[in-house]
């Protein structure tokens, strides 16, 4: 009882800012992106942002690297939209606000099942054989077309029952403010469970797996009840979707889905809690908005993938936090110049390397509606030589302002990260 | 017998052009500890290179000469490519760690499936079997058996192939120097061995293989986008089963997979037809008759997969691996 008397909590205004303000966001965008496109884009970008917070407890947290996480969400979609049509048919009483809860623990129940399997192993072998098992599931959905629905997959339709509370989930905004709710308990939760002690224990197991084992932990078990919750997660993020699409097919536990999950949670970045926030956001902008303008956007994606992992290891997140402590310690105005620099280069070769593609691509895959490619409202004939002479100079003259612009800004950076540690190690001394 | 006898060619060739693919992969990982992810992908390169390098040479040198220029020519330009990337990419994001490593060659993978498709397209192209190793071959046909002729070609090359690899590894100085770095990396630099070079030779020889592998199944099989995404996940069962890092265990489970996968789809066998000769009749009533109703050949595709859960279960470090982890 004495103790009730030493404890002092403080609110933790800082907290609570932050997750009001993270509430308010997701109460206010569909205000002002109010048109029907951008509803059912932020409300893919909602289940996506909890697939890929699922898929970081596993790459960020714990060190684990999965080609087949898809598997836990696409069969949480499948479970709810079963259930979903049993609730039409009349044989389960179930509202459908909590349907997504389903999928979560059919997500669940597949990650007890699976997890044990591919947990045995960590690192490069995991990876391995979370692919095997992916591949394994969209092999057999195709073998079971009363479960699967076949190529065609299964369809449903959300509004059953009666409303509640004038809430039928016809109209796309309900549904945007169902996935809304969902998806900020859910981030709630991921975050509340990098705090436990099986979430700790995780980042041990990421950190020195040899070491966890000397102080009498179980790694295996670990990886394993880690994969357990983020399954559970994946699959409520399946089931979201299910609810959204209304139709589930064999797409949904592809190893494309596997690798656009991952995709995203990297770009984001797997380094902190909220990375995968934002790369779901760039991943759902890039894989809805860019397709409509250019087929090829799955090459850009993938060669923005590919130089992040070379140049940004960290993804968006630890480059925005990087800058902000430039900022902070009011250096950011050396940076401005090389930033210029950098970036003029960078839209240049961009730009010729935009062009390539377009008319390549225009050539392969487009060639029977003529040869004229429409690039940023300009019109290109790929069959002449004008288009490809200003398409390779484009390049070369990118790489050429590019590649010394770069080796200035890194002299820059390098020079403010040494002054920032010595600075920082002098704060502490004092 | 003579069905049995076709399947065991058919599989143990299908298996010997699994190998090609996993010996590279295999040798790339016990001696970088790099999964290349895009290991499928450079097969795909060498079959598209070797359909390219055929449309030209029908157009300079003459018709279906192309093939046997590309049997040479395909595999040293994708082994080329594959040092570029080992050099230029992988090297760069060796110092961040083994994840990285894996990520860099899956977005690599990813590029790759898009510039074949930027390049030749969506659908498959029409590479085919050269002329003179079209049909079955003459003097099995005297014992009733069809084989195709270029089926047993593919399993010339490859075993060619591989007793060259093995006769480099094992007698050459080159493949001791590589035999050592596999173990003894540091060791190999201290005796003054550029051991980065010896990395990219050997990641560019893994390659090459693969090429060549292309090069030789593309007209097997279909030469499409896809093709890579198919055999990838297969070759990765492969070097699972077989034990992480083990040239022998690849081997074996090579040609274990290769057998499963052609016998498994000859065989119209389900458990209600087992079921049936215990003298247990199931129906459409009985519960899960989806599940028993299935015959071996329609779960074929499954089935590398089933092993490989199996293998893992019961024996998580392979068949010949030494290591569990």
């Amino acid at each position: 009882m004495p103790n009730n008397m030493l404890k002092f909590k403080p609110l933790n205004v800082g907290r609570w800012f932050i997750w009001g303000m993270t509430a308010l966001l997701f109460l206010g965008t569909p205000l002002i992106f109010n048109q029907g496109f951008s509803i059912t884009l932020l409300s893919q970008m909602g289940t996506t942002i909890i697939f890929a917070l699922s898929f970081n407890m596993l790459l960020g947290q714990t060190g684990m690297l999965s080609f087949g996480h898809a598997v836990y969400s696409g069969l949480g979609a499948f479970f709810t939209m079963h259930a979903l049509n049993a609730i039409s048919a009349g044989k389960l009483w179930f509202p459908v606000t909590f349907l997504p809860l389903v999928g979560g623990l059919a997500g669940a129940f597949f990650g007890i099942l699976f997890g044990y399997v591919t947990t045995k192993k960590s690192g490069t072998p995991f990876a391995m054989i979370t692919l095997g098992i992916g591949e394994m599931v969209f092999a057999s959905s195709l073998m079971f077309p009363g479960f699967f629905g076949g190529e065609g997959g299964i369809t449903g339709n959300r509004v059953v029952g009666e409303p509640f509370l004038g809430i039928s989930y016809g109209p796309a905004i309900q549904v945007y403010y169902l996935i809304a709710v969902w998806c900020f308990f859910c981030i709630v939760a991921m975050y509340a469970f990098t705090h436990t002690p099986l979430g700790r224990m995780a980042n041990a197991v990421r950190d020195n797996p040899e070491r966890v084992e000397f102080i009498g932990y179980n790694t295996q078990r670990v990886r394993w009840y880690v994969l357990i919750v983020s399954s559970f997660f994946a699959g409520i993020a399946g089931g979201l979707s299910a609810l959204n699409f209304e139709i589930v097919s064999a797409e949904n536990v592809s190893a494309i889905r596997s690798g656009g999950v991952l995709l995203a949670t990297f770009i984001g970045g797997a380094l902190f809690f909220f990375g995968p926030i934002i790369g779901a956001i760039v991943f759902v902008f890039f894989s809805v908005a860019l397709s409509e303008f250019t087929r090829a956007w799955q090459l850009y994606l993938g060669i923005f993938f590919v130089l992040m992992v070379l140049y940004a290891p960290g993804g968006l997140s630890s480059l925005i936090l990087m800058n902000l402590r430039v900022l902070s310690f009011s250096k950011f105005k050396r940076l401005l110049d090389p930033y210029l620099g950098v970036f003029i280069g960078a839209i240049l070769l961009s730009l010729g390397i935009i062009m390539v593609i377009e008319m390549t691509y225009h050539l392969t895959l487009d060639a029977s509606n003529g040869t004229v490619r429409k690039i940023f409202g300009f019109s290109f004939d790929t069959a002449g030589s004008t288009a490809w002479i200003i398409a390779t100079s484009l390049l070369t003259g990118g790489l050429l302002v590019f590649e010394p612009m770069r080796r200035r800004f890194m002299q820059v950076w390098n020079t403010i990260q040494e002054e920032i540690e010595v600075e920082q190690t002098k704060k502490l001394v004092v | 017998m003579d069905i049995f006898l076709i399947s065991l060619l058919n599989g143990l060739s299908y298996g010997l052009l699994l190998f090609m693919l996993s010996s590279g992969l295999t040798l790339i990982f016990s001696m970088m500890g790099v999964l290349n992810f895009a290991h499928a992908s450079f097969y795909m390169i060498g079959a598209y290179f070797a359909y390219q390098i055929g449309v030209w040479a029908t157009h300079l040198v003459g018709p279906n000469t192309g093939f046997w220029i590309a049997l040479i020519i395909a595999p040293l330009a994708v082994g080329l490519i594959g040092a570029m990337v080992e050099k230029y990419g992988l090297r760069k994001v060796h110092k961040f760690g083994h994840v990285p490593e894996l990520l860099f060659t899956f977005g690599l993978s990813f590029i790759i499936v898009e510039l074949v498709q930027v390049i030749w397209g969506r659908a498959a192209v029409s590479y085919r079997v050269p002329p003179i190793l079209d049909g079955p071959i003459e003097f099995l046909k005297d014992f009733g058996l069809t084989f195709s002729l270029y089926r047993g070609f593919m399993m010339i090359v490859a075993l060619v192939m591989l007793a060259l690899i093995w006769l480099m590894l094992t007698r050459t100085r080159i493949g001791l120097v590589i035999q050592a770095a596999l173990t003894h990396p540091d060791a190999v630099e201290s005796l003054g061995h550029n051991v980065p070079r010896v990395f990219m030779l050997v990641f560019g020889g893994g390659c090459a293989l693969a090429g060549l592998a292309g090069v030789i199944g593309g007209p097997a099989f279909v030469t499409e986008p896809a093709m890579a995404a198919t055999l990838g996940s297969i070759i990765f069962v492969v070097t699972v089963v077989g034990g992480m890092g083990s040239l022998a265990g690849a081997f074996i489970a090579s040609v274990l997979i290769g057998l499963i996968q052609t016998f498994a789809v000859k065989i119209d066998f389900s458990l209600v037809d087992l079921f049936k000769t215990l003298g247990i009749v199931l129906t459409e009533k009985t519960p899960f008759f989806d599940v028993w109703k299935l015959t071996v050949s329609q779960i074929a595709p499954v089935l590398p997969y089933l092993l490989l859960v199996l293998i893992l279960i019961f024996r998580p470090r392979g068949l010949m691996g030494t290591r569990e982890g």
